[in-house]
């Protein structure tokens, strides 16, 4: 089976199911129209020019051609991160936890997956290690942003009692617990709710997209597991960091609760 | 030297203080709300940023770690706040006497903590504070929310510890009455200062 090449046409029916809807909520009222129309257009010329620079890089095959967007990747997601967060840190902490926690698991994840499981050759080989680390990044940037949000969140409302611990003596790791365990887990459960309902529920996007693109779909359904332990993964290491870090700048050495720390948007 | 010394303990709203309460001895401390009297509890217990230091039987504050500091100098807050869902869950031990004396229950570690008035929560803040076996005691206003029946009960428990531990203790209290029945010396805040007042 070959990969059915799309036209601008069937883009263009596509496209133009998204301006229907557009135009019923104008004509409803009900708003979004103009972010929904906003979205669309970005998204097409991201993928388009991602497209384009895919197409490079796969011809080029350079090392420090890869690396760079890598780390142009890894930047824009760290400040995804802090910019989907209510209440953020100030000064570096703000943007550096996130990209962090995130460099530690996705990039490491990314290597371990290239040089041990697929060993593609070369290691660096774009076809794999771009969309790989797309993949992490996507993901782990939302845990991370979930569960430092959640975090921040609930140490702002909850101070009196985070402080009523402190002030029997308790650690600063016992009075944020409880807070600590909730932002985990909510971090996680997107990515734990994936996989229960992979295959049943839902057809992930990516084994989707191979079965589309002509792979038999058993060899998709093993990629799709691999992919998901290592997005799983990957969320579980990042949140981790992310949590445990964005906690313990919460309090100074003293074991006070350091709320001027973040910035109130 | 025994009980609890301030050396130059500064915040945002007072200046420099320099105070020594002796074991056993109580000094009441009031003055205007937003004086800086919570402020300056805050900073003995070590919850603020602060210069200055405080020594509770010559160890200093910043000689150990601050959890260590904050269970010995008992700092019992305006009002309290509660972390868990039943009382009990607070406790390290369930001092059913201490608690009767209170005018409470002995089953009030059952209750659930979003059930309980605001009276019964100060009472039981002073429980909880006093079952953490501190060595002094900063307290803000601990009988604010009390009729006089269960100020008498509160005052009486406290009394008791502070007599039985030797207990240094700095206590804010609004009603001038409380301030003569409690206290061996009374001090009011005035123009970012302490002030001793003299019978």
């Amino acid at each position: 089976m070959t990969l059915i090449s799309l036209s601008v046409t069937d883009l263009l029916i596509a496209a133009s199911l998204v301006l229907l809807v557009a135009f019923l909520s104008w004509r409803l009222y009900l708003g979004s129209a103009k972010q929904l129309l906003i979205a669309a257009t970005r998204s097409a010329i991201q993928l388009m020019l991602v497209g384009y620079v895919l197409h490079l890089l796969f011809e080029s095959n350079s090392l420090p051609f890869i690396a760079a967007l890598s780390l142009f990747m890894l930047s824009v997601a760290g400040y995804e991160v802090m910019a989907r967060q209510k209440q953020r840190f100030r000064g570096p902490w703000g943007y550096g936890i996130g990209a962090v926690s995130m460099f530690i698991s996705s990039f490491s994840i990314m290597l371990l997956t290239l040089l041990v499981i697929i060993q593609p050759d070369p290691w660096y080989k774009p076809q794999y290690a771009i969309p790989l680390l797309g993949m992490l990044l996507g993901n782990t940037m939302t845990g991370i942003a979930v569960g430092l949000d959640n975090l921040t969140r609930n140490a702002w409302e909850l101070r009196n009692q985070i402080e009523a611990r402190l002030i029997l003596g308790q650690r600063w790791s016992e009075a944020i617990a409880d807070i600590r365990k909730e932002a985990l887990r909510s971090g996680l459960i997107p990515i734990i709710n994936a996989m229960a309902a992979a295959g049943v529920v839902s057809l992930p996007g990516m084994m989707t997209g191979q079965i589309l693109a002509g792979s038999p779909p058993y060899e998709a359904a093993k990629y799709q597991l691999l992919i998901m332990y290592l997005i799983t993964a990957g969320t579980g290491f990042g949140s981790l960091a992310a949590v445990w870090l964005g906690s313990r700048h919460l309090f100074d050495d003293r074991h006070r609760l350091r709320l001027e720390r973040l910035k109130k948007r | 030297m025994p009980g609890l010394k301030l050396e130059a303990i500064a915040t945002s709203h007072l200046d420099p203080v320099n105070l020594e309460i002796s074991e056993g001895e109580t000094v009441a401390l009031h003055g205007q709300s937003g004086s800086g009297k919570s402020l300056l509890l805050r900073a003995i217990a070590d919850l603020d940023e602060h210069s200055g230091e405080a020594r509770l039987n010559a160890r200093s504050c910043s000689s150990m770690p601050a959890p260590d500091w904050r269970r010995q100098v008992g700092y019992l807050t305006a009002e309290t706040h509660w972390w868990a869902t039943h009382v009990g869950e607070h406790f390290q031990h369930r001092n059913s006497a201490l608690v009767t004396r209170l005018g409470l229950p002995a089953e009030v570690f059952e209750w659930e903590v979003s059930r309980l008035s605001t009276g019964e929560k100060q009472r039981l803040g002073i429980a909880r504070l006093l079952d953490n076996r501190p060595d002094a005691l900063l307290l803000d206003e601990p009988t604010a929310n009390l009729d006089p029946e269960h100020t008498s009960k509160a005052e009486a428990v406290i009394k008791h510890y502070q007599a039985e531990h030797g207990c240094p203790v700095l206590w804010v209290s609004h009603s001038p009455e409380q301030r003569h029945r409690i206290a061996d010396r009374i001090f009011h805040i005035e123009q970012r200062r302490l002030v001793e007042e003299h019978p």
